[in-house]
């Protein structure tokens, strides 16, 4: 079983399947690569998948991440059980796909829709707003990321620092602290509203 | 610059290159001069495995796609069959000079009448930026991180001067596509090597110089300096051979 | 206990290669296995090993040729299209009996096809692929931790057994991450000694490694018996597979690779909903594990094969099995992929159909 944090989400299920999607260069990979090492650092069994090739090109790129207290299965997700959402593009791509009851996370700033399914949870973020008056809008992602743990409770908070902490501090050192900071202003200016009509989960 | 009316020899589906990539400029001097050549309707284009493997989707004529590396012997086959037919290969560095070096000299050599336009943009664009043998000393790419050359990879090698001693070969020019006056060499280049074909004089190949802004990890206005300012020293504009 | 890294199987893979002492390793690029002579470019000059970008496929396997010849741990890898142009190059190295590595992650074919995972390679695999009698030893990892540890012991059968071993993962394999321990090398057998090996012929008799038999007259008759004894001794000695739960089921999945991986979470699925379902998951392609497939035809009613084309695999389950039983078949080739409810749902409708028709099913209706 999943843990649940303090402000839970999350449906009842072993597994979470998500999928992070953005324009390339908004770092999806890395928020894949930091849930991943948060895994490790809880010894979770997780696998993670990068979209490959010519698929890259013409601008949007995803990553998932499958997580979970049990041997997992396949690591390919077709319908994911969270998305987290960073352009609007992905929106149109991949609101589809959630599975009944998932939960979808808005990158507010640079949507121009709302959620259109009734039985999807969301928690909304102005990511790249809050990025920019920290004075980078690289750190959008973890904005984000911040704002996704925050409301699942998939992983502890403290995993999350210290993926980060091990993530950055072989290469940009330097960037450590602002990632930290852009991870704690996503878990406090996010809001969460739960789905308007319940799934049927017959 | 080339002009911007219509060709109808390319289609209007939006391609999927890179901005700034040199493939979109050069489909668009190959169309327009067999459009003013006015031969699109006897024109069999192949199609190289590389980045411009989806030729077919933009070319307004008959066109075949090949193994990575062996449109020249394709094209071979073809011209050989129909020899009244206009035939032409379109092929990138690791296609042209590395896989398929053996089809490209000795189609060469047995000078057969085909038209070659080969993309030089000194990289692996379609798998994401690994060495080409066009790659520069010194140059990174996912191969050679620490830049070609300190692992035995030796220098770029340079097709136009590599062709220029055998026999059968017509015609050689390198251009590029950096600077307007270069597009406007580059397109006065591929239509003689159309010409040639026509008129039955056999082999002939245009190098050009190209952008590849996503694999050079380059803005697109440093990847056209790029080419001005490093490519063309290693690689120097001219006709290498005309017969 | 050991440090969980993460990495990707393609990263994995030729890291376990390094480990157990890899030292030459030439490849060409193509998707989705070009992290493979990415990480080799850089790693493995860093103990002192020699990666090299070859012109071709066809270039980079005569450079293991080479490379295996001079005593060499050496390595290949490529995906489908150009694991087809190795194959001249493999079926040499088979003939002159040298060890080598080749891993073929493979893609969506026939011909350029796609970049997506695929299992269609399977024939060209286990079959032979390129011309003459041989066999190369066939290895399917399902998960990475796997294929770090029979990637390890890829070199150790081919230095025994003097044979090239092929790994044949494929895309979602090769690209997808997962925490693994990057345990020490340690060899599985005693190593036999490279008498082979063309290093100069000071002090002793020159050597020829060579694969054209003209004489005596029948000298290739005799060659081809002696790789044959060879073989038959592999396929005594090698046979790994892996079962879950089918001690008792009634219905058991056949599935290799990543399929298999998939597969394991649709026969756990089915039993949270009561049907007595199982896995059956060759480990080696070839030699295929034929005695457990017949053990298993002893106790279960159906089988299920899953594979990621049109029907490959499906032909040696049969095969192993004397067609005893009752095979259904789930697969596609192009890139597609099982997921575990597709898969449940080919189970409960064996299972239903079962029930209705009671025990006498018809046995061999492939
Ligand atoms: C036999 C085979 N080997 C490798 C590949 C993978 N591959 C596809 S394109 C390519 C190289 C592309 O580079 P280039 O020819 O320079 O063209 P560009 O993409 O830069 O235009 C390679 C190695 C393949 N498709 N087939
Ligand atoms: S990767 Fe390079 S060659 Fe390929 S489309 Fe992009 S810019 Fe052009």
């Amino acid at each position: 079983m999943i843990k649940q944090g303090s402000e839970v989400t999350q449906m009842d299920k072993q597994q979470a399947k998500i999928i992070m999607a953005g324009f390339g260069g908004q770092g999806i990979v890395v928020i894949g690569n930091i849930l991943a090492r948060g895994c490790v650092i809880e010894d979770k069994n997780v696998t993670g998948m990068v979209s490959y090739g010519a698929e890259m090109r013409g601008g949007t790129a995803n990553a998932t991440v499958v997580l979970s207290d049990e041997e997992i299965a396949s690591p390919y997700v077709v319908h994911p059980t969270h998305a987290i959402i960073l352009n609007h593009p992905s929106l149109d791509r991949f609101e589809p796909e959630l599975v009944e009851g998932g939960l979808v996370l808005l990158n507010t700033s640079l949507m121009q829709r709302d959620v259109e399914r009734k039985d999807l949870e969301q928690i909304k973020i102005a990511a790249t707003e809050i990025a920019h008056e920290l004075g980078n809008l690289k750190v959008a992602n973890i904005v984000a990321l911040g704002a996704f743990i925050r409301h699942t409770g998939l992983l502890k908070m403290k995993s999350i620092e210290q993926g980060i902490g091990t993530l950055f501090a072989a290469k940009k050192p330097a960037l450590v602290g602002l990632n930290l900071k852009a991870l704690a202003a996503g878990a406090a200016r996010s809001v969460f509203e739960p789905a308007t009509a319940k799934a049927s989960l017959g | 610059m080339p002009t911007l009316k219509r060709t109808e020899v390319l289609k209007d589906n939006q391609t999927h290159y890179c901005p700034g990539c040199g493939h979109g400029i050069v489909h668009r001097l190959v169309a327009e001069v067999i459009d003013e050549l006015g031969i699109r309707e006897q024109t069999i284009g192949t199609a190289p495995v590389g980045c411009a493997v989806l030729l077919y989707d933009y070319f307004n004529c008959d066109i075949i796609e090949c193994a990575h590396g062996r449109p020249p012997a394709v094209a071979t086959g073809i011209k050989r069959v129909q020899p009244d037919k206009i035939v032409f290969t379109y092929q990138g560095d690791g296609d042209l000079a590395a896989i398929g070096t053996a089809e490209t000299v000795h189609a060469a050599n047995r000078g057969e009448n085909i038209t070659i336009i080969f993309v030089n943009n000194a990289i692996y664009g379609m798998t994401g930026g690994q060495m080409a043998p066009t790659t520069l000393t010194g140059m990174v790419s996912t191969t050679t991180q620490d830049g070609r050359g300190g692992h035995g990879e030796g220098p770029p090698m340079k097709v136009c001067e590599l062709l220029s001693s055998l026999g059968g070969v017509c015609y050689l020019e390198r251009t590029a596509v950096s600077t307007p006056k270069d597009v406007m060499g580059a397109k006065r280049a591929i239509k003689k090597a159309f010409q040639n074909q026509i008129d039955g004089k056999g082999f002939s190949l245009v190098e050009v110089l190209s952008m590849c802004p996503t694999d050079w990890k380059l803005s697109t206005s440093k990847a056209v300096d790029f080419v001005n300012n490093e490519m063309k020293k290693v690689f120097p504009l001219g006709v290498y051979k005309d017969k | 206990m050991g440090h969980k890294i993460l990495l990707k199987g393609n990263e994995v893979m030729a890291e376990a290669a390094v480990q157990a002492g890899c030292r030459f390793f030439a490849g060409y690029p193509i998707t989705p296995q070009n992290e493979v002579p990415e990480y080799m470019s850089k790693r493995l000059p860093e103990v002192g090993g020699v990666f090299v970008q070859a012109e071709s496929e066809l270039a980079a396997i005569n450079m293991v040729f080479g490379a295996s010849a001079s005593g060499a741990r050496c390595m290949t890898s490529s995906s489908s299209p150009g694991i087809s142009l190795k194959q001249e190059g493999i079926s040499y190295i088979a003939g002159a009996e040298l060890p080598c590595v080749i891993a073929n992650m493979q893609r969506g074919g026939p011909g350029l096809g796609n970049i997506r995972a695929s299992q269609a390679d399977y024939f060209q695999a286990v079959k032979g692929g390129g011309h003459g009698d041989y066999r190369v030893i066939v290895l399917g990892p399902s998960t990475l931790p796997e294929l770090y540890q029979l990637t390890m012991n890829a070199f150790d059968w081919a230095d025994f057994y003097r044979n090239p071993v092929m790994i044949l993962g494929d895309g979602i394999l090769g690209q997808m991450a997962e925490p693994v321990e990057l345990s020490p090398y340690k060899p599985i057998v005693n190593l036999p000694e490279k008498d082979f090996v063309l290093d100069g012929c000071k002090g002793r008799e020159p050597r020829v490694v060579k694969t054209l038999v003209l004489k005596p007259a029948d000298g290739l008759v005799a060659h081809n018996e002696h790789l044959q004894e060879k073989y038959q001794r592999i396929e005594d000695e090698l046979s790994l597979c892996a079962e879950y739960e089918t001690a008792d089921a009634d219905i058991v999945v056949a599935a290799y690779g990543i399929t298999a991986r998939v597969a394991k979470g649709a026969v756990r699925m089915a039993r949270e909903k009561g049907i007595a379902a199982g896995l059956i998951r060759p480990i080696t392609l070839w030699p295929f594990p034929k005695s457990l497939f017949l053990s298993i035809a002893q106790t279960a009613s159906q089988v299920l094969v899953v594979e990621m084309s049109h029907g490959q695999f499906i032909e040696d389950v049969k095969l192993a099995m004397n067609c005893a039983l009752p095979v259904e078949f789930l697969g596609k080739g192009g890139g597609w992929y099982p997921t575990e409810e597709v898969i449940l749902e080919k189970i409960e409708a064996m299972a239903q159909a079962y029930a209705v028709s009671g025990k006498e099913t018809n046995k061999c209706r492939h």
